[in-house]
């Protein structure tokens, strides 16, 4: 019988720790897959952020840094200047690269720094238990805005794919979801066109994808794929913001 | 070897790429900003790359990342700039990844000012960051000791994978003395089998993981124990120190850095007054002497022990603790920036003297 799909050798044969209907393991395998196909395996190193995706190091099968809260970009910097050749990818997630890590993201995409980024957008803190996240939706209830958030009190989420867009260093900037397979069919293919832009040495690539956090969002799996199409590309429009 | 008239800062980072340093991630604060201006020019010229950070935050986590890559790195601030490190430092320790960081100490707490100080000695020799960690400290009292010391850091820097931490004062940045700078055009570097430089599956070199979370307790305190061994094999073979004409003294002063220069003025001016004075420098201050300094204090010739610092009275916890009571010790300086005069050192002395 032909072999017409099989898991990538690029993920280790480690169980996921992640709970059920959350995003992170199809973006693991897309990452995973992506590294397979453009056949850089020997010369990729990813970063870990802290959040849910912590113990990437542990799913990765290539060289992996575990960062501190939001310095996976320097480190990648620092990573990418001794080894300019290599492939290098921080792995993150709104908490640590739009809140305590929003430096080091602006000034590496502003360096025009030949790393990419994966940016899970969930709208939330999944790690530390659901509290309120950057991108927190407006009206969205989390553990430090039980009421909802406010905006007179703490602002509008941020769009970080459109702001980083404006940024003359970023090559490539996207945003995609996981909530319906033609979306994952173009999810993937924007992480795809992301490697390629750091192989090509064209600048920063970021794909920012929303991603279902059923637990904190006190959803079932299914209904938290409807609630990323019916509350959050609303306001975070799906596309390619920047392609150079 | 010539010798040639130069900046201590400038002087420390000439050295450090003598010692085969490449990589060099920075934050501009005084009085420390001839270290990465220095870096900028001269670091491409040897195929390195220096980079200005964003922030020290970033410029810390830039030396993780190419450390964690296997290169020689540096990175150098001055006291509030340090503490903004210190995270990073704390995380390096934990990820036992060597590096060097130079601290070209200023006044403060805050902002405080931007003469030299020694303020920040608890911070470098207890730790500094979270956690259960050390980093080796280097305490140069001249430029010229700057220079041989700095191969010094990278090379223990690599063979206890721990950060090294240079800790100095804005004098030493600031001022110009003669040196003999080597001139090592192919400086050798360390195999590191540990580093982050590409994973070849059924390779001979396994998987790296630079990190420094461990979920499970058991695994965490596997890493602590093995840093903790790793620090009593540092304490045991990397105390430095100079003991200057401590034989059969009556008084025995203590000072680190620049401090200890006027100490030795102070000796000299006492001498001459016919009492007997010596001065023990620590040149590691952590691991601390303190076989030394109790040695050299328990003496039964030696009647007290002053310690002069630029800071309220950090070092003389260290000399107390190792001379345990003992002898007594009296303390000499003050916090902020005011660095004693020889003569006052010397009438402090004369004093314990007449009491």
């Amino acid at each position: 019988m032909a072999t017409i799909f099989q898991r990538t050798s690029v993920l280790t044969d480690k169980p996921f720790h992640y709970c059920p209907g959350c995003g992170h393991g199809i973006v693991h395998r897309m990452v995973a897959e992506v590294i397979d196909e453009l056949g850089i395996r020997e010369i990729s190193t990813g970063v870990a952020p802290v959040g849910c995706a912590v113990f990437a190091y542990n799913y990765f099968d290539i060289d992996m840094y575990e960062a501190a809260h939001g310095r996976a970009p320097a480190l990648a910097t620092g990573y990418k200047r001794v080894h300019p050749d290599h492939v290098i990818f921080t792995y993150q997630g709104d908490g640590d690269l739009a809140s305590i890590g929003t430096a080091e993201i602006v000034h590496a995409a502003h360096r025009g720094e030949k790393i990419t980024t994966i940016f899970i957008n969930n709208a939330i803190y999944g790690m530390t238990g659901g509290q309120m996240a950057p991108t927190t939706l407006v009206g969205q209830k989390t553990t430090t805005s039980p009421l909802g958030r406010d905006k007179d009190h703490c602002g509008e989420p941020i769009r970080m794919a459109e702001m980083l867009a404006t940024i003359s260093g970023s090559a490539f900037i996207a945003r995609c979801a996981l909530n319906n397979t033609p979306n994952l069919i173009k999810t993937k293919q924007a992480i795809k066109k992301a490697f390629e832009t750091q192989i090509a040495r064209k600048g920063f690539s970021m794909v920012e994808i929303l991603s279902p956090c059923p637990t904190n969002w006190g959803k079932s799996p299914a209904e938290a794929m409807d609630w990323i199409q019916d509350a959050m590309i609303p306001y975070y429009p799906l596309g390619v913001m920047k392609e150079v | 070897m010539a010798k040639k008239l130069m900046k201590g800062c400038e002087a420390i980072a000439e050295a450090a790429i003598q010692a085969g340093c490449r990589y060099f991630f920075g934050y501009p604060i005084t009085p420390q900003n001839d270290i990465p201006e220095y870096m900028s020019l001269r670091l491409p010229q040897v195929g390195g790359c220096f980079l200005q950070a964003e922030s020290e935050l970033a410029a810390i986590n830039m030396v993780y990342g190419a450390a964690g890559a296997g290169a020689r790195v540096m990175t150098s601030s001055s006291s509030p700039g340090i503490s903004l490190k210190q995270e990073g430092i704390s995380t390096c320790a934990a990820a036992e990844l060597p590096c060097v960081v130079v601290n070209m100490m200023r006044g403060g707490p805050g902002l405080g000012n931007i003469q030299a100080s020694q303020g920040d000695y608890f911070q470098a020799t207890k730790g500094g960051g979270h956690g259960d960690y050390h980093a080796i400290v280097y305490a140069p009292s001249s430029i010229a000791e700057a220079v041989e010391l700095m191969p010094k850091a990278f090379d223990v820097a690599e063979d206890y994978r721990t950060p090294v931490i240079i800790l100095a004062d804005g004098l030493i940045g600031q001022m110009m003395e003669p040196v003999e700078m080597p001139d090592n055009p192919n400086p050798v570097m360390r195999d590191k089998p540990w580093a982050a430089t590409g994973y070849k599956p059924g390779g001979a070199k396994p998987r790296a993981i630079i990190n420094s979370l461990y979920i499970e307790t058991e695994d965490l305190d596997e890493l602590c124990r093995r840093m903790q061994a790793r620090y009593r094999e540092i304490e045991k073979n990397e105390q430095r120190v100079e003991l200057y004409h401590t034989e059969g003294a009556e008084f025995i002063l203590c000072a680190y850095g620049t401090v200890a220069r006027v100490c030795k003025a102070a000796v000299r001016i006492l001498e001459e007054q016919g009492v007997k004075v010596g001065l023990v420098r620590p040149i590691t201050l952590w691991p601390f002497p303190s076989g030394a300094v109790h040695d050299a204090i328990a003496q039964d010739s030696v009647k007290a022990a002053l310690t002069v610092e630029v800071s309220a009275g950090q070092m003389v916890e260290d000399i107390r603790l190792a001379v345990n009571g003992c002898k007594p010790v009296e303390y000499l300086g003050e916090a902020g920036s005011r660095i004693p005069e020889a003569e006052e050192i010397a009438e402090r002395i004369l004093a314990m003297r007449r009491a």
